[in-house]
């Protein structure tokens, strides 16, 4: 009843409001403090990246954003080339035990030279989401080209 | 309750030759949270168990903790004084008015933090561990060389948190610098029930949430702390009042007792407050 009352008069508790702000803000602060973290991050993503696409390690932008409700990684990452597709495509990019990957090199062929970027965004909530949209990591692709991986980039699972 | 039975209180970070005293030091990266009130209540509710207590002032520059004890007209020395050889430890240290087993060693008041050597000040804590079976100290606010001076010669923390978001964020800060070495530990001070009840305050759970630390106890905001800072008498002296209680129960944990964690109670609002969150509670 007092509760409903409470609605009714708009008072919604400021408690909710404290408990939003704080939890971003020490999100922030902890990622401040934090560098050798986003190195580490920068690091992963683009390894992981490289295993599909090759991509320009040196201009790599990785930023933490705060958007109204969310903080949100946004990842700039040039990509160089993408390989041609071999075969059907949609398997094989063996997952090589986290191994540290080699950037496709100088193997790819001339036509597959892409300039874009892959751009990884976390939870953003009004984005329109790819797959999995469970919060905190949402991610989206733009120009996902699964490539299937080139023997430089993985060893075959076979 | 006396000194015999209280000096059976086990300190792990005991030496071989004599048992010494564990150094807890009280901070909290915010001002005004009430560092210093709970440095007074906490070692007057720890020394009435019959253990030895000083309270070390490390506020240099900003001398508060002997107003709180009543002490103000009674300090002849002070800790720099003692740091810098001109006094004994024995001038400096005031005895209390309550209870023979509570000491202030009082911050300089002509000084400033800077003013303190790091290392004179672990070796001064590391002589009071040996004389005292408490070493409390009271940090100042801030993240700079006072609060690193105070910390220096420390072995445990307690921090201080009022629940707001300004801080409940330094008191993060603060334990990520204190690292894990202090086993940092939290009192939560100055909660308001009803506004907690209304949703307008962070709740102990909301700030826990957050910080992750073993809760020594909730302290409530209360005039009788204003009462008793007027007169310069900690409100731990009065065991009826049920924030003197708890700072005895907070005292009980700190010296390793199974009590609960003190809580103000989250009582049901009364008539009153129904009429007047209803006629004029529409500001959250």
């Amino acid at each position: 009843m007092i509760e409903f009352l409470r609605r009714l008069f708009g008072q919604s508790g400021s408690s909710a409001t404290a408990k939003e702000r704080l939890r971003l803000v020490l999100m922030t602060d902890h990622l401040e403090l934090a560098p050798e973290m986003i190195e580490k991050l920068k690091a992963d993503l683009v390894d992981v990246i490289s295993r599909h696409v090759e991509v320009d390690r040196d201009r790599i932008e990785v930023n933490f954003e705060r958007q109204d409700t969310a903080l949100a990684l946004l990842a700039n990452i040039p990509i160089i080339s993408v390989n041609r597709p071999n075969g059907n495509g949609r398997h094989g990019n063996g997952s090589n035990g986290g191994a540290p990957v080699e950037p496709v090199s100088e193997t790819a062929p001339a036509g597959a030279v892409v300039e874009d970027a892959v751009a990884v965004e976390a939870p953003a909530p009004k984005k329109k989401a790819a797959a999995d949209a469970t919060p905190p990591v949402r991610k989206r692709r733009r120009r996902k080209k699964h490539a299937a991986a080139s023997a430089a980039a993985a060893p075959t699972p076979t | 309750m006396h000194q015999t039975q209280a000096v059976e209180h086990e300190t792990e970070a005991a030496a071989p030759a004599r048992r010494l005293g564990r150094a807890i030091v009280l901070t909290s990266g915010k001002g005004g949270v009430g560092k210093t009130t709970t440095t007074a209540n906490l070692g007057t509710a720890l020394a009435s168990r019959g253990v030895k207590v000083v309270l070390v002032d490390a506020d240099v520059g900003l001398r508060n903790l002997d107003i709180l004890l009543g002490l103000e007209s009674r300090v002849k020395h002070h800790l720099l004084d003692v740091l810098e050889e001109r006094a004994t430890l024995d001038d400096a240290l005031v005895p209390s008015k309550h209870g023979d087993t509570l000491y202030l060693l009082a911050a300089a008041q002509s000084r400033e933090k800077d003013d303190v050597e790091t290392e004179k000040m672990k070796a001064l804590i590391e002589t009071l561990r040996e004389r005292f079976d408490y070493v409390l100290i009271d940090c100042p606010a801030g993240i700079e060389l006072g609060f690193k001076n105070a910390v220096a010669g420390a072995d445990e923390a307690i921090v201080v948190c009022t629940p707001e978001v300004s801080a409940v964020r330094d008191v993060d800060r603060v334990v990520g610098l204190l690292g894990n070495r202090f086993r940092p530990q939290l009192v939560i001070n100055r909660l308001r029930p009803a506004l907690v009840r209304k949703g307008k305050m962070l709740s102990v759970e909301d700030v826990n949430a957050i910080l992750r630390l073993p809760l020594l106890g909730v302290i409530a905001d209360e005039p009788d702390i204003i009462v008793t800072t007027n007169r310069g008498e900690p409100l731990a002296l009065r065991r009826e009042n049920p924030t003197g209680a708890a700072y005895h129960a907070i005292a009980a944990r700190v010296a390793g007792e199974d009590v609960p964690a003190p809580m103000p109670p989250l009582s049901k609002p009364s008539f009153m407050e129904r009429v007047s969150s209803f006629l004029g509670g529409k500001r959250a």
